[in-house]
């Protein structure tokens, strides 16, 4: 038994705020009430802290099988856990792509020997994500994925698309899309705009994102299957997912935390600006956090990326795309979104939990009976980020040595804590 | 007070001030080319690293021209012999480099931003010799002499720039500069090779499609290559890009009549440019290849040098030729 003292606990889905007791008996909640005294339970004091629901990423990419020099789904979890992440969802661009029942088995096998945290495959839409044929998604359900994606290879027909909304819609699985028109994006390395033309580096549209986000809420719209968009980062994209939503379309879309965080004008020849969609304009940024306030953005999600030194120490446009993020995502959601009044704290703790889970078709609460994920943190906690105190086997963030106001102190997993961070300063 | 430059990466971060410097300094070094002995001792016992990973004949034989001619040693690294083609880093490459102790690095890469990426991680000089499509500042600064040299000033002056801007380090380094010192810049060329964003390099940028228009009342002209290399976009036609914007002997004659006439070589006769301007009066090709020896002599002789900004110039000291 372990009882959670002292806190403040914020739960969405019950739109709970207030100080409570949690009482966790084995893997799931026993309890949650004022003054709980539990005998012999472990106490852990969460004085002037928050507890909230574990929180849920929706997108990251764990590198493992395939690219272990980068990530692995041990370091990769440890990372997460230090961010505050109780479940995490990995794309399945590895090597080999996560397109058959046999690589979801050995994820879901290798995440429960080593994993700190829950890893929830994502499968892959089509065989080997090449955009022909579909993957075996059903297998791939039965195996545990919680969704399919092409991440990193958009479905580049709407052909292809159609297909598989509809498979996916029988089967009842999110399809989660990473918005990309090739043919614009032709070659590009960020935001086409004045900066890019000053710096001399191609530039991607906006409208290589937003094209392809409209195309796809008109093939839900046929199909009537659940479209996430992936790490939305355009107005444009976000004025399809308000259509959709207002005509009762299932569509949903997360936000990564560098596109409410940074803008092009940002970008300096430091691969660690470059990631794909890559950072937006001022005026879009401006609207996503305005998404992210009016409920038309349901998740926040990190796009978590790691890339060995290596491979990202080299000419910007040789660089592979992508940044890490599990450690900075709820420090930069207080920092930015919070403390200066763009979001409420009950709205940023619903986009990293209710709001994800309910994109997975799951719930997420504190109450008597749930897995015992928590995510204890503090608000006002003041540190900077160290990318090279990260477990994380990659040190490709932009936001090495940033100062920060708020951070995650404790990470529970199915009653078991994973992360502590005054353990953590001590060790 | 004049700030020491420690690389040349761009013209972007230049100062009006420092730029001036540069082309006064240049100024001796042009004198000095007509001298029969054409060697100083300036820089005797330095090495000048000339990096070119993008094949380049003119500002590498410029800039080893210059190193030569100022006393300096060069190390040669040729994008075709080199291990790059092996798949060695640019990283590694150039830390092979720094190993040989160069005094400088001379840099010419087609990707933007190559040398900030090697300034950052280096402790010698950097000379930026043209990055991807980005800047390519010697040939602004050698531009800039041309203009002042024959218009006697750099303020003022209506200067046209022309044909595939987008692509052109070149045209990013001329507005860069120009921009600096108050002239009027209007870029003329097909409609997707000339994009808005362009104005916000520089005050006072002006985009025409019409090339009479642009032609109309101009003191100097820059005729730039068609970059089909740095493309990612479906082609134009040839003939449709002489029919809108080649600078015939014809349409010259909308500029003002004492117009100059710039390219940054290499020029494509017949496309960009006809034969009868490229080699009119106007011309000022064979200047600027010219100038660029002694912009490029200046530029070695205080970075790679680490000469004192108030130190008496070399070229006029007598006592400083060769033995």
């Amino acid at each position: 038994m372990l009882l959670i003292k002292n806190g403040r606990v914020l739960d969405p889905a019950s739109r709970t705020d207030a100080a409570l007791d949690v009482l966790l008996d084995g893997e799931r909640f026993a309890q949650v009430g004022a003054n709980i005294a539990a005998p012999g339970a472990e106490i852990l004091d969460a004085k002037g802290l928050i507890v909230a629901p574990g929180f849920i990423d929706l997108h990251c990419h764990l590198r493992e099988p395939g690219q272990e020099m980068s990530e692995t789904i041990e370091t990769g979890t440890r990372a997460a856990a230090r961010g505050g992440f109780t479940a995490v969802c990995c794309m399945p661009n590895t090597q080999p792509v996560n397109d058959s029942a046999s690589v979801t088995r050995g994820i879901v096998e290798r995440a429960a020997a080593v994993a700190s945290v829950r890893a929830w495959p994502i499968g892959a839409a089509s065989a080997g994500s090449k955009g022909e044929a579909l993957a075996e998604i059903a297998a791939m359900k039965d195996a545990g994925i919680v969704a399919v994606s092409d991440d990193g290879k958009p479905i580049a027909t709407a052909r292809l698309m159609r297909q598989v909304m509809d498979y996916c819609r029988a089967l009842d699985l999110p399809v989660i899309d990473h918005c990309e028109d090739a043919s614009l994006f032709a070659g590009g390395v960020m935001r086409e705009g004045p900066t890019s033309i000053r710096m001399g580096l191609k530039g991607i549209p906006a409208q290589s994102e937003t094209i392809c986000a409209g195309r796809d809420v008109k093939v839900a719209g046929l199909t009537g299957a659940r479209l996430h968009i992936a790490h939305m980062s355009t107005l444009g994209s976000l004025e399809y997912v308000r259509f959709a939503k207002k005509s009762g379309l299932r569509v949903t879309c997360e936000v990564t935390p560098h596109h409410f965080t940074l803008t092009d004008e940002d970008v300096r020849y430091d691969t660690n600006y470059k990631m794909n969609p890559p950072l937006a304009s001022r005026a879009d940024r401006e609207a996503l956090i305005q998404g992210l306030a009016d409920g038309s953005v349901d998740a926040i999600a990190t796009d978590h990326a790691p890339h060995h030194p290596g491979s990202k120490d080299v000419e910007f446009d040789r660089a592979p795309f992508g940044i890490t993020g599990f450690e900075t995502a709820l420090a930069l959601g207080l920092t930015g979104l919070v403390h200066p009044g763009k979001i409420s704290l009950m709205r940023l703790v619903e986009l990293f939990t209710m709001g994800p889970a309910r994109v997975l078709g799951m719930e997420r609460k504190i109450a008597a009976g749930e897995p015992a994920d928590v995510t204890i943190f503090s608000t006002d906690h003041a540190w900077n980020f160290c990318a090279t105190d990260s477990p994380s086997k990659s040190r490709n963030t932009p936001f090495d040595g940033r100062a920060f106001r708020g951070a995650p102190m404790a990470t529970i997993v199915g009653g078991r804590i994973v992360y502590r961070r005054e353990a953590a300063a001590r060790a | 007070m004049l700030q020491r430059l420690e690389h040349l990466l761009g013209i972007e971060n230049l100062t009006r001030e420092q730029i001036t410097f540069i082309l006064d300094q240049s100024k001796p070094f042009q004198e000095f080319q007509r001298h029969p002995l054409k060697k100083l001792a300036t820089l005797r016992g330095k090495t000048v690293a000339l990096a070119f990973f993008e094949p380049s004949t003119r500002t590498r034989i410029s800039f080893a021209t210059a190193a030569a001619r100022l006393g300096a040693d060069t190390m040669n690294l040729q994008a075709e012999a080199s291990s790059l083609k092996k798949g060695e880093s640019l990283l590694d490459t150039v830390r092979t480099l720094e190993a040989m102790r160069p005094d400088g690095i001379v840099i010419r890469h087609s990707s933007s931003g190559a040398p900030h990426f090697v300034a950052e991680r280096l402790e010698v000089p950097v000379l930026n010799a043209g990055d991807g499509t980005h800047e390519h500042p010697t040939q602004a600064l050698l531009d800039a002499l041309t203009i002042r040299d024959r218009k006697g000033k750099l303020e003022g002056w209506n200067i046209t720039i022309l044909g595939d801007i987008l692509h052109s380090r070149v045209a990013r380094s001329d507005i860069q500069l120009l921009g600096k010192f108050g002239t009027r810049i209007t870029l003329c060329g097909p409609a997707m090779w000339v994009p808005r964003e362009l104005e916000s390099l520089a005050p006072n940028i002006h985009r025409e499609t019409r090339i009479e228009r642009a032609l109309d009342d101009a003191d100097v002209i820059i005729v730039l290559r068609v970059q089909t290399e740095r493309m990612h976009e479906p082609a134009l036609a040839a003939e449709e890009f002489i029919l809108g914007y080649q600078l015939t002997a014809e349409r010259l004659r909308l500029a003002r009549p004492e117009a100059l006439v710039l390219h940054p070589g290499p020029m494509i006769r017949g496309l960009e440019i006809d034969p009868v301007v490229a080699d009119g009066t106007q011309s000022c090709v064979l200047e600027q290849v010219a100038n660029g020896l002694a912009v490029r002599m200046a530029l070695l002789y205080h970075l790679v040098g680490g000469a004192p900004v108030d130190e008496p110039h070399p070229a006029k000291e007598r006592s400083n030729a060769a033995d």
